[in-house]
């Protein structure tokens, strides 16, 4: 397997070696020396033409771990500001001898353009691309739920899982509704109906437009940001009631398991769908997901650029 | 120079086998076996003769974005598909908003030759929905305008639209409506459903192309004007059309080659190849367009022949240029999908492509039955041909088709446009004599 562009191009069986890869990588992470030689004279390309601070600093601190050159290629002050063609910055890339392009994109279907547009022969890991999808961000999050819930070992079988917000603009939500029901969860998307994509009924997901009923049966809660203009696009009718209605705070949280984990995928709007109680409580772990995010990242760029699957502790 | 042509053997309009004699630029004998001498003779056994083929939607790009199409392209890969005519679409840089464009479109288009280039009229100026354009101007002009569109845009404010309805009563126009309701349409990007949902794309509801149905063929009823459909895409499209027909309202619609065959799946190739303005819609929208094109619900094929450079379609999605080139293609498309499986007669086949076209837009020397006396215009048709299309055969400067590596039956062996050959493909015989 070349690319990472969607959950759909793995299966079970690999998703689940990536999180036992990540498992290993943590440990390098927490170890005196947090470097690996693994991809020592592989280039990774961090082509990020969307602002994304975090996911960059993560796939970056990811790649340096692996000992990997690292060129970050950004919008702001780059050729893809000044109207650069998709198509001219991956041959440029391709020049420079990219290993590995990171793509971060606001056109869905991006990354697969880059990697199918026969421009660049490296492979290319989607790091978010438009409302489209964000696999290293649900593989990080089934990463970090295994690990709470299951003891860090097998599937999630049997766990429900809820994801809140807007579903219909989120990669986050796509990607984890592919992966986590592949890996045997049972995900409920919370959202108005205003924020669920049409025919959602074909998904393999519950539909519920009261977050109160959802909780008490949750092992864990996704929440979704919610961007300020969705208002304006007549999506709900003000912040006040979307946050009423949908956003968690530490009352909503009570009424969840206790050993339920509370989650975000960042940069949250505090006061909005997530309140500061909760996201300072116990339950959360949105901390912990930064973390888990570059052990999940350092996995992704070893099993898809060295290609190989035996232990990186061997 | 040839001036006649001797053409042997074909079954006329999917008819009986005949000879068929042009002189003049007109059909001058038919008969079983015509001996006399031609300039040219055509060996047509187990060829089709149907009248040569009417395009109410065509985007010749000329003025302004010569960089696609020029109308001489445009003419050549029109004859290449079997037409002689062909309707150039207002969309043009500037805009065909008045007479003066619609005259300079006509002009280049007679200085080709090789198709009649009939141009279309903006509806309001500059496509911008405010005012009416130069409606009547334009059709006293020297092109005589009479369809008239916004085509790529919506007349989507309803007074603006009952107006310019009833205006171009005054000489018979007709206003030939892209339907898409804007505001459900805002950044859309193809079909609204489970694949666009899937795929994170930004859907294009059906409701938003039949509401615009139903309320301008309420308009039109109402004022007693021809309101034409472009590019109808939906069942429920075709469910609104069929009723008001049934009402005996005067509506006809359209649908194009790529809408007859083309899914939405398509998309999740993330390739703006099927990329198109309407989208490409579901199985079920597709069956409802052959079937409605079958019973004659929808009167036309047209081809919304949409060339684009290169550099529009090689980019993300989001930011690639809506169209597809199909001039070249609808004749195979069509006999492939409804003709050789027996669903559409030849009868209704010459309707689809010739005859109502040319009636709806009143091109009077067109759509014409082949006999004697009537203007050569003469699509010749080897129903055993394959073509497997080769972007880089076509004619039109583009080669933005989404049909690259298909295969077809049915191909256009040669096109008589005025008494002249205009295309000649695969013809076993041409010897003068």
């Amino acid at each position: 397997m070349k690319h990472l562009l969607s959950i759909n191009d793995i299966d079970k069986d690999f998703a689940l070696t990536i999180l036992d890869t990540a498992a290993e990588m943590a440990k390098v992470s927490e170890g005196p020396v947090k470097k690996l030689p693994t991809l020592r004279g592989k280039t990774v390309v961090n082509l990020f033409a969307e602002d994304s601070t975090r996911t960059r600093i993560s796939f970056e601190a990811a790649a340096k771990r692996l000992s990997a050159d690292v060129i970050n290629f950004t919008a702001k002050g780059s050729s893809i500001s000044k109207g650069e063609s998709l198509k001219d910055t991956a041959q440029t890339l391709q020049a420079l001898g990219a290993d590995a392009v990171v793509i971060r994109h606001p056109a869905s279907g991006a990354a697969h353009r880059l990697a199918q547009g026969k421009w660049i022969n490296g492979t290319v890991i989607n790091a978010g691309d438009g409302t489209h999808e964000h696999p290293s961000q649900a593989l990080l999050d089934a990463y970090t739920i295994r690990k709470h819930l299951c003891g860090g070992r097998g599937d999630l079988s049997g766990l429900h899982i809820a994801i809140v917000g807007d579903i219909l603009h989120s990669r986050v939500a796509r990607s984890n509704v592919l992966l986590l029901t592949k890996l045997g969860a049972n995900v409920t998307l919370v959202a108005p109906p205003t924020l669920l994509p049409h025919q959602v009924e074909q998904w393999p997901v519950k539909v519920s437009f009261d977050f109160n009923a959802v909780l008490p049966t949750v092992d864990a809660v996704i929440m979704l940001r919610i961007q300020q203009e969705r208002m304006s696009d007549l999506y709900f009718p003000s912040e006040r009631e979307y946050s009423t209605l949908f956003g968690i705070d530490s009352e909503r949280l009570a009424l969840t398991k206790p050993k339920s984990i509370l989650m975000h995928p960042g940069p949250m709007n505090r006061g909005l769908e997530i309140s500061a109680e909760a996201a300072d409580s116990d339950k959360s772990v949105v901390v912990e997901q930064v973390a888990n995010g570059v052990s999940i990242r350092m996995a992704i760029l070893y099993l898809f650029i060295a290609g190989s699957q035996e232990s990186v502790n061997g | 120079m040839v001036n006649s042509i001797l053409i042997k053997g074909g079954s006329i309009s999917g008819g009986k086998k005949a000879d068929v004699l042009i002189a003049h630029g007109l059909i001058s004998e038919i008969a079983e076996s015509i001996n006399t001498s031609a300039d040219q003779v055509i060996d047509a056994a187990g060829f089709i003769l149907l009248p040569g083929f009417v395009d109410l939607h065509t985007h010749l790009r000329e003025p302004g974005r010569e960089n696609s199409e020029t109308i001489a392209t445009g003419s050549l890969a029109a004859a290449r598909g079997g037409y002689v005519a062909v309707s150039a679409m207002a969309n043009t840089l500037p805009v065909a908003d008045n007479s003066a464009i619609v005259e300079q479109v006509a002009a280049i288009g007679k200085s080709v030759g090789l198709v009649d280039v009939f141009p279309i009229g903006a509806v309001t100026k500059n496509l911008e929905g405010r005012e009416l354009a130069d409606l009547g101007s334009m059709a006293n002009s020297r092109a005589q305008v009479r369809v008239f569109s916004d085509d790529g845009n919506c007349v989507s404010d309803p007074l603006m639209m009952r107006r310019a309805l009833e205006y171009v009563k005054q000489f018979d126009g007709v206003i030939a409506q892209h339907a898409q309701d804007p505001r459900l349409t805002e950044d859309a990007q193809m079909n609204e459903g489970i694949v666009a949902s899937t795929l994170g794309l930004k859907g294009w509801p059906a409701v938003a192309e039949e509401l615009i149905i139903a309320r301008d063929i309420l308009l039109a009823n109402m004022v007693g004007a021809r309101l034409h459909i472009c590019h109808v895409t939906t069942a429920g499209g075709v469910e609104i059309i069929r009723w008001a027909k049934a009402q005996g309202m005067k509506v006809t619609a359209e649908v194009t080659p790529h809408h007859l065959l083309l899914t939405d799946e398509l998309a999740t190739s993330y390739d703006p190849i099927y990329k198109v303005n309407p989208p490409l819609r579901t199985q079920n929208d597709v069956d409802a367009l052959r079937q409605g094109l079958v019973d004659g619900t929808i009167d036309i094929i047209g081809t919304d022949h949409a060339p684009h450079p290169v550099e529009s379609k090689e980019c993300e999605w989001q930011n690639a240029a809506f169209g597809m080139v199909g001039l070249e293609t609808a004749f195979p498309i069509l006999y492939t999908t409804l003709i050789s499986t027996g669903r559409l007669s030849w009868e209704r086949a010459i309707e689809v492509m010739s005859s109502n076209p040319a009636k709806i837009a009143g091109y009077q020397s067109h759509g014409r039955p082949l006999q004697v006396g009537e203007p050569a215009h003469i699509a010749i048709i080897n129903p055993a041909g394959v073509l497997t299309v080769d972007r880089a055969q076509l004619a039109s400067k583009s080669k933005n088709t989404p049909f690259h590596g298909m295969e077809f039956q049915g191909t256009v062996v040669a096109t008589v446009f005025n008494g002249h050959l205009t295309h000649q493909g695969e013809l076993r015989s041409g010897s003068h004599e």
